[in-house]
């Protein structure tokens, strides 16, 4: 099967799964400290009619046409979830849940519209709910590299005002810095890494995307900047290995391989990080158990 | 009139108080959570501020910095507008405003304090870093500096954001509730840094929940209960009468309060 398969292939899924790893390992650590790692699930699930508009729209299925149809719908859903909180009484968690299954499930019916009129191209839309690595072909990489390459150098330009904003959004405003602007620049950017990724990890799964690398990655530091790294680099092993099995085997959709992935990493950080992990802190609590014992058996 | 310079070079004019507020209200839905507030502080005091539970304090503070709108009313720093004189503003928030897991040291906390005078994309250098560790000196946290803070106790963390507050070389400060919760040593580490603060001249305005150490640490008290009930220096403002109006129903334990300090001051 593997020797089927081009070189050309493996290029564009190595370099694109890689891409996506980095920018949503990047951006998923200030999702996840700001406690915004379901905003990235409701994104990517609003995600879904807007691509299917734009191909509605255009007919055409070039990448950027429809990551631009991605992008606009997500954000909308972003505005969607902020104005339901500010307007209603309604609170944050039952506003995602909300705007997350109408734009889904107005996704899904638009995806069953085209598949039925069945236009000659209409075959590759629904790959976006679950991915398909072996879709990309070398203009979608080229996207992906333009798009998240201007991501991570606006995280550079920006990182301590990121920072600031992330930690304590209240004294960074009293200091002079625009968090409103801040708020969604950083926003934009998680919009860009999840539309990003939608073509290899599909819809339903980005969010693990943006939440499992930072996670993992928790584990193993207590500096920001070694987190963002680490992030990066599990994002990239999940990618790339998860895109890998999946070309190898020809039914299986990319998303589900690169999560799969990405959660033995997660789960090997959460047991087995030192200071973090759960069989470190097991063994402390036994030593310190075992210390008390002995000293009671001293005092006998 | 006095002409005082910070060390940023920002002249400081003491022609118009540190803060004056005039009928400030803020609401939360239609419903006003302070109102009409008109307080006019004056220069180098240490002030708390003092009401029951959801009387606005942590209100004022925060809409006087803009943190949350003001329905009505004005802020003047200075005699200016705050946006104009941000610089001149030390900001310490309630400690359990902040996730205290986050993956960074004591030191970059402080750091932060110093972005205010650093501008867009620029990044910390020797001089932010040496302001830090002499913030962190001030408050006897040097050898914590590298320490990562979910690693630090309750008063130490509180001395890490007042230390942020210092490295942002104020005129005036606004501190919430900084003795909430801190062991002995860091509420003594606090009543020195507000006495060097007075020192220099500066203007301290604490939200403060203890009516026994209030008048102790403090030389004016401003009373709260969604209006201000009365605001001056405590021997002339902490009355029996004002407190009733400040704490209404919790009436019997703030007279205690209050006999409490009329014992003392007869005592010193």
């Amino acid at each position: 099967m593997l020797e089927l398969l081009s070189d050309y292939t493996l290029r564009n899924v190595a370099l694109g799964s890689a891409l996506l790893g980095i920018v949503s390992g990047v951006l998923g650590c200030f999702a996840v400290l700001r406690r915004q790692g379901l905003l990235g699930d409701a994104l990517a699930h609003a995600a879904l009619p807007g691509i299917c508009i734009a191909y509605l729209l255009t007919g055409s299925k070039a990448p950027i046409v429809l990551l631009l149809g991605a992008a606009a719908s997500g954000w909308l859903g972003t505005l969607a979830i902020l104005q339901i909180v500010k307007q209603t009484r309604i609170k944050e968690d039952a506003a995602l849940g909300i705007v997350l299954s109408v734009f889904f499930a107005t996704g899904i019916v638009l995806l069953t519209f085209i598949a039925r009129t069945g236009h000659a191209s209409q075959a590759g839309l629904d790959k976006f709910l679950f991915g398909q690595a072996a879709a990309l072909i070398e203009e979608h990489v080229i996207t992906m590299a333009i798009l998240g390459g201007l991501a991570l150098l606006v995280v550079a330009l920006l990182y301590k005002e990121f920072k600031a904003l992330a930690f304590d959004a209240a004294f960074a405003q009293s200091i002079g810095l625009n968090t409103n602007l801040l708020s969604v620049l950083l926003t934009s950017l998680i919009v860009v890494a999840v539309v990003i990724g939608l073509q290899t990890v599909g819809v339903v799964l980005m969010a693990a995307m943006l939440v499992g690398p930072a996670v993992a990655a928790r584990q193993w530091t207590n500096r920001l900047s070694v987190m963002i790294g680490l992030s990066a680099l599990f994002g990239a092993l999940s990618g790339v290995s998860g895109a890998f099995i999946s070309i190898s085997q020809k039914n299986i959709p990319t998303g589900p391989m690169i999560i799969l992935s990405l959660t033995l990493i997660v789960l090997i950080s959460l047991f087995f990080a030192p200071a973090r992990g759960l069989v470190w802190e097991w063994l402390q609590r036994r030593r310190a158990r075992g210390n008390m014992r002995v000293s009671a058996d001293l005092r006998v | 009139m006095i002409n005082n310079t910070t060390s940023t070079g920002a002249a400081v004019s003491t022609a118009t108080g540190p803060l004056e507020i005039n009928d400030l209200t803020v609401a939360y839905r239609d419903t006003p959570v302070l109102s009409d507030v008109d307080l006019s502080i004056p220069e180098g005091k240490l002030v708390a501020v003092i009401g029951p539970n959801g009387a606005g304090k942590s209100t004022l503070i925060k809409a006087v910095l803009g943190l949350i709108p003001s329905v009505a009313g004005s802020v003047r720093i200075y005699g200016q507008p705050y946006e104009t004189q941000r610089k001149l503003v030390g900001y310490v928030p309630q400690r359990s405003s902040v996730d205290w897991d986050f993956p960074t040291t004591a030191l970059d906390v402080v750091m932060m304090g110093t972005y205010g005078n650093l501008g867009w994309f620029k990044r910390p250098g020797k001089r932010q870093h040496d302001q830090a560790m002499a913030s962190l000196q001030q408050l006897g946290m040097t050898d914590y500096a590298e320490r990562q803070i979910n690693q630090l106790s309750g008063g130490q963390q509180q001395r890490v954001f007042l230390a942020r507050a210092l490295a942002q070389d104020a005129q005036i400060y606004f501190m919430d509730e900084p003795f909430v919760g801190v062991d002995a040593t860091t509420e003594k580490a606090i009543v020195d840094l507000l006495k060097a603060l007075q020192k220099q001249g500066k203007t301290v305005i604490v939200v403060h929940h203890d009516l026994d150490s209030a008048p102790e640490y403090f030389d004016w008290v401003v009373l709260l209960n969604k209006r201000l009930i009365a605001a001056g220096p405590f021997g002339e403002t902490f009355t029996s009468d004002n407190l009733r109006r400040t704490y209404g129903g919790a009436m019997m334990a703030a007279i205690k309060h209050f006999e409490h300090f009329e014992a003392d001051k007869g005592s010193r």
